[in-house]
């Protein structure tokens, strides 16, 4: 251990001197260090699973282990279809994701643009209401709400993971902070004097408005939703529904499974999402940081 | 819906039909499968119940059994290590990071931004697969690293089991660092250049510019932060659970047991004790709302009134 001690407190010893004495250069170079050690140590665990879905499992368990790209990628591809229906667990996922950020989407919009604009009695009251909500943890209910889907027959249902959470309290929260600022009430009355229903002026005047919170929000749900784990687990028992992390706990927890095979799977599970995020990223990370940043 | 003849309660009701029915959604769901489990909850832990037979009342002694249970003490002090732990990294090593960031000496930041954000878009499946695989024992990358200095290779994931914790700190911190990160450096931007420039010329070094402004300026943003990784912390789950195999127990000598697991453990997934389930699951809930507002309290008694984060 001493070593790497000693390394470690050298390196941190020479950022200092670089970056309280140093020209700007040395400054420089002293911060890119640091940004491109941690971005390494970030990137290091996906280029390692792509590299080891193309190996064989004996090559995986290799010492020292093998960090090129190897050429068992097609070998891995047939066994991994064998054991399982990924793009089964593929649809699934697409299933719930799609169908609960649509739902969450609706309903929040209108939540949202409901407290924004009208004025109702019992309004701020009800407004309270909904704040308070976000404060009590889910946990609370957690075994009652189980007890509740399998009453119901919710159990093996998709429904049980969209249902439940599609109006939640943070997205109407935003999307009211959003109308708020975004909408002007001069369009409403241009198009209630046009004689548009409340309706279409919703979904004909408003929603265009919504657009880029429709966006933040629903990457924010749709991230969630995708890689969401501890309620399908409870919910999803039977393979045919599994969503793509059931399916990966299941190759993995069955012993039998070739490793190429489970990394291979890892990697179509994580590949689709992770390249709309690099394509998008800017939107991502504005979306998945929403709740802490005043827009 | 109310027909608009009756003058008084029913008629504005009725006049405002289309705001009720745009908001009703979220009351609606939010009382039947929050509202109403929450409660239900609460009841049931006083009961002993199976979920099939009659149930008993048995006041407290879910409470009881639960501080007398060493296993939940052990769950407990696993949860509170590793969450602890792992803040150190992700409250430090995002500061840091976002404070490189937003000097003007550093370019293609929105390229290590996105770099450091990807593990916040990938599955906690199968980030923890992978990390299995380089925390391995005989042929894990982590141990050939340390093998390079001349280290023997240490048994992160099997041996007296006290280990997965480190397994499990560094992917909770490595899944988390990039979005604090983003964060603050959002917070960071949006502090004026004036402040920097004049404790600049008051020659003040980094590390004054980073405890003296800028953490007391982001201090709300901070606190926003913490409390969600806190509550992420007492909802530690899938990679403890994936990491030990799927082991309800927590693997070897319950290293790994988190209070989620010991939760699910007794009900609904290994057992049918719903009542006890939903009195550990009270006592967590109660645990996060404390830290929260303990949370809160330590940042407002320094703080401004005015300056409060945008909560949610």
């Amino acid at each position: 251990m001493t070593t790497l001690i000693l390394i470690l407190a050298g390196y941190i010893a020479l950022l200092f001197l670089f970056s309280h004495f140093g020209k700007t250069v040395g400054k420089k170079i002293a911060l890119y260090s640091v940004l491109i050690l941690v971005a390494l140590v970030m990137l290091l665990p996906f280029y390692m699973m792509f590299v080891m879905s193309t190996l064989k499992t004996n090559e995986i368990y290799s010492f020292p282990p093998i960090l090129t790209f190897g050429s068992n990628l097609g070998a891995n591809w047939e066994k991994m279809n064998k054991s399982v229906d990924l793009l089964k667990a593929f649809g699934n996922s697409c299933l719930v994701t799609f169908s609960y950020v649509f739902l969450s989407l609706l309903f929040c919009s209108m939540g949202g643009y409901a407290f924004s604009i009208y004025d109702f009695p019992g309004k701020n009251t009800l407004f309270a209401i909904l704040l308070a909500t976000m404060m009590v943890p889910a946990t609370a209910g957690m075994i009652p709400w189980f007890l509740m889907m399998s009453k119901i027959g919710w159990i093996n249902d998709f429904k049980a993971l969209i249902i439940p959470g599609c109006a939640n309290a943070f997205g109407i929260f935003w999307m009211r902070q959003y109308c708020k600022n975004n909408v002007p009430k001069a369009l409403m009355e241009a198009a209630r004097i046009d004689g548009c229903s409340e309706w279409t002026i919703f979904f004909r005047v408003i929603a265009p408005v919504l657009l880029p919170a429709y966006a933040s929000l629903g990457i924010m749900n749709f991230v969630n939703q995708w890689n969401e784990f501890t309620q399908s687990l409870l919910i999803l028992k039977r393979q045919k529904f599994f969503t793509l992390p059931l399916l990966l706990r299941s190759m993995v927890s069955d012993r039998g499974n070739d490793y190429g095979a489970i990394m291979l799977a890892s990697t179509c599970a994580v590949l689709p999402l992770l390249i709309v995020f690099l394509v998008f990223s800017k939107y991502f990370m504005s979306g998945l940081t929403a709740g802490a940043i005043k827009e | 819906m109310a027909q608009p003849k009756k003058k008084g309660f029913l008629s504005t009701l009725y006049q405002n039909r289309v705001a009720y029915v745009y908001i009703a959604p979220f009351y609606i769901l939010f009382l039947v499968f929050n509202l109403f489990p929450m409660v239900a909850g609460f009841l049931l832990s006083f009961f002993r119940w199976d979920g099939l037979s009659d149930m008993h009342f048995t006041g407290l002694q879910n409470y009881v059994n639960l501080f007398n249970d060493p296993l939940f003490w052990k769950a407990l002090w696993n949860t509170l290590f590793i969450g602890i732990i792992a803040h150190i990294p992700i409250l430090l090593g995002g500061l840091i990071l976002a404070y490189i960031l937003n000097s003007k000496l550093v370019k293609f930041n929105n390229l290590f931004k996105t770099i450091y954000f990807m593990p916040m878009v990938t599955s906690a499946v199968a980030i923890t697969i992978i990390f299995s695989n380089l925390f391995g024992y005989n042929y894990g990358l982590l141990n050939w690293f340390l093998s390079l200095f001349g280290e023997a290779p240490i048994n992160w994931l099997g041996g007296d089991g006290s280990l997965i914790k480190v397994a499990v700190i560094v992917m909770f911190a490595w899944k988390w660092i990039g979005w604090n990160m983003v964060i603050y450096l959002a917070g960071m931007q949006g502090i004026s250049n004036d402040i920097y420039e004049a404790a600049e010329i008051d020659g003040a070094t980094h590390v004054d510019v980073i405890f003296r402004i800028m953490i007391p300026l982001l201090k709300p943003i901070i606190l926003f932060t913490l409390i969600q990784s806190t509550i992420g912390m007492f909802n530690l789950f899938t990679e403890p659970f994936v990491l030990t195999g799927s082991s309800w127990t927590g693997g070897t000598n319950n290293g790994a047991l988190t209070l989620m697991i010991y939760l699910l453990n007794k009900a609904p997934q290994g057992g049918t004790l719903y009542g006890y389930a939903s009195a550990v699951a009270y006592v967590i809930t109660i645990m996060i709302i404390l830290i929260s507002t303990l949370l809160n309290k330590v940042t407002e008694e320094r703080e401004p009134k005015q300056r409060k984060a945008v909560r949610a």
